[in-house]
């Protein structure tokens, strides 16, 4: 019988580690941001693959990485969500009790299985008010992490972090909020022109504290593309449902009059030209 | 990064794993006792326990209603007299039920979250024809506990998004899912409802005719069966009506129904046949 080679702890461990940021890094990035209202999600996915997701009443999920390996995360914990929530009560179920359960998941899978995790996740949940508002980021080794305010996953995270710290504030609307992170998911981290991404290249979702029950609301369409027009008006998402039947938690500002909503359909193909040099002016708070 | 943290805090392998958006699977996977029907009950005795009465149904031009009393039944006693039986199961769609009131409260519940939990998981919303069969599924895991009298029985209905129209469903113990047309009613005063019904409802109603129509069956109903609940002016307590309709589910307001059952029940004086 043949010795195996040795390599020591350390140095498994670290091999690990740097495939799996390696992973993380090849794929576009996410940002996790609090509005005036409650906590937005903006992700650069042209796809149908979604990578933000509601996991329950309060609590929203996003990741980057390997789709199916934070697929059958997501899918756990809106399980583990459902499962709490049936056996206890809607309230019984928080952000940190998933974060936990998440953190243990990706430790061990790190720990004990030959390939870790190539993941990124956040579990947000929207308070009552926004000091309220939890913000959790859960790394491919486990480890957990209490943010506040902002959050950026995936690519390059820490040039981009740094970016939104200078361009965030406390308080921003919707639109403000969405520009600033458009802004960020922009910028190249070659140091080249910011790249510019239209709607449709953006995948959207809020969790509106001021919504009863579910308050999780995907943004699509004419209302994505109002809220990051800087020429339009419209600074919030509308309080009222679409009128158009289908999803409940599609927000798309079809089908009922907002005062805000002054817009044609068309403005859907518009692209939003982000100059991230300049910040996004603040003159669209009502 | 700990090397030792201990393999029992993952997430067990049920949570992870691939393919099924069905809560119900999961739970009976994960924790079976949670589910209604899988229980054993001690054989040859029969439990006395409150039972719902009366629901009806019947669709009108773009939607459907759904009312039902507000009584329960324990043998001769009234066990409840604002018991809610009506519930709304997701946006488009909601169950009423007779039969036992615990075990049918926590079949609705957990056929609420079987639809939640699809929609999230799939993100798209079941359609109607896979709502009624989920909940005869669940009706079916039930048959053991309804063979020592402890029935369940829903009516279904649901606002179909792709045929833009009300659809009703009903149930038998062995959880057999059959379409209703028109109208329905089940639970112990249902005789006396659906003749009411029958005489009443016609074929392109407006809401507002279709809901009278309902609270008049639940009139018929309390009229010549003893465990319905009849208008209770004194109390104050209105049947729960449910409209189904496009932009979705909706309780009518105890306003609202106050004012259609008192000039109901003013109809009648002095005419207990009531409207024809």
């Amino acid at each position: 019988m043949s010795m195996p080679f040795y390599v020591s702890p350390e140095q498994l461990m670290k091999d690990k580690a740097d495939y799996a940021r390696k992973g993380i890094a090849r794929g576009r990035s996410v940002v996790v941001l609090q509005y005036d209202r409650g906590i937005a999600f903006v992700a650069e996915n042209p796809q149908s693959l979604r990578k933000i997701s509601e996991i329950y009443d309060r609590i929203a999920f996003a990741a980057v990485g390997m789709y199916y390996e934070f697929e059958n995360l997501r899918v756990a914990g809106i399980r583990y969500a459902d499962l709490r929530g049936y056996s206890y009560d809607r309230s019984d179920v928080t952000a940190r009790g998933l974060a936990n359960a998440y953190a243990q998941t990706l430790g061990t899978v790190f720990t004990q299985e030959p390939k870790p995790y190539e993941i990124e996740l956040c579990v947000a949940e929207v308070g009552r008010s926004a000091e309220q508002d939890q913000i959790y980021r859960l790394t491919y080794d486990g480890s957990v992490s209490d943010q506040h305010g902002f959050l950026v996953m995936g690519g390059a995270s820490s040039q981009a972090e740094e970016r939104l710290r200078q361009t965030w504030s406390p308080g921003m609307s919707l639109a403000d909020a969405l520009g600033v992170a458009v802004a960020t998911l922009a910028v190249d981290p070659a140091g080249g022109e910011p790249r510019s991404l239209p709607p449709s290249q953006l995948e959207v979702a809020v969790l509106d504290r001021h919504r009863p029950r579910r308050t999780f609301r995907r943004i699509v369409g004419p209302l994505l593309a109002d809220l990051l027009n800087l020429d339009s008006p419209t600074a919030h998402a509308p309080e009222a449902d679409d009128g158009i039947p289908g999803h409940p938690d599609i927000l798309s500002g079809v089908g009922h009059d907002s005062p805000g909503d002054s817009h044609d359909a068309d403005v859907s193909d518009e692209i939003v030209e982000v100059d991230p040099h300049v910040p996004p002016p603040s003159d669209k708070n009502d | 990064m700990n090397p030792d943290r201990p393999r029992a805090g993952r997430l067990p392998a049920a949570y992870l794993e691939a393919g099924s958006s069905s809560f119900l699977e999961f739970v009976s996977d994960v924790d079976p006792g949670l589910v209604p029907g899988t229980r054993p009950l001690p054989g040859g005795l029969t439990v006395d326990a409150p039972h719902g009465t009366t629901i009806v149904a019947a669709e009108f031009a773009g939607g459907v209603v759904m009312a039902g009393d507000r009584r329960a039944t324990m043998g001769n006693v009234i066990a409840s007299r604002v018991i809610e039986k009506v519930f709304a199961t997701d946006e488009y769609s909601v169950v009423g039920i007779a039969g036992t009131a615990g075990l049918a409260i926590e079949v609705v519940r957990l056929y609420q979250v079987e639809l939640e939990h699809y929609e999230k998981i799939e993100g798209a919303i079941m359609s109607i024809e896979g709502k009624a069969n989920r909940l005869a599924t669940m009706i079916r895991g039930n048959l053991a506990m309804a063979m020592q009298g402890l029935t369940v029985l829903p009516v279904f209905a649901g606002f179909d998004l792709d045929d833009r129209r009300g659809r009703i469903y009903s149930y038998d113990v062995t959880g057999g899912c059959y379409e209703e047309h028109d109208h329905h009613s089940i639970g112990s005063g249902s005789v006396f409802a659906r003749g009411s019904l029958k005489k009443t409802w016609h074929p392109g109603m407006t809401e507002a005719a279709a809901v009278a129509a309902c609270l008049e069956a639940l009139y018929d109903a309390a009229d010549d069966d003893s465990a319905t609940g009849g208008p209770d002016v004194g109390r104050r307590i209105w049947p729960a009506v449910a409209v189904v309709d496009i932009d979705g589910v909706r309780f009518l307001t105890d306003e609202f129904l106050a004012a259609a059952v008192e000039s109901l029940v003013a109809a009648r004086l002095g005419n207990p046949g009531g409207a024809r």
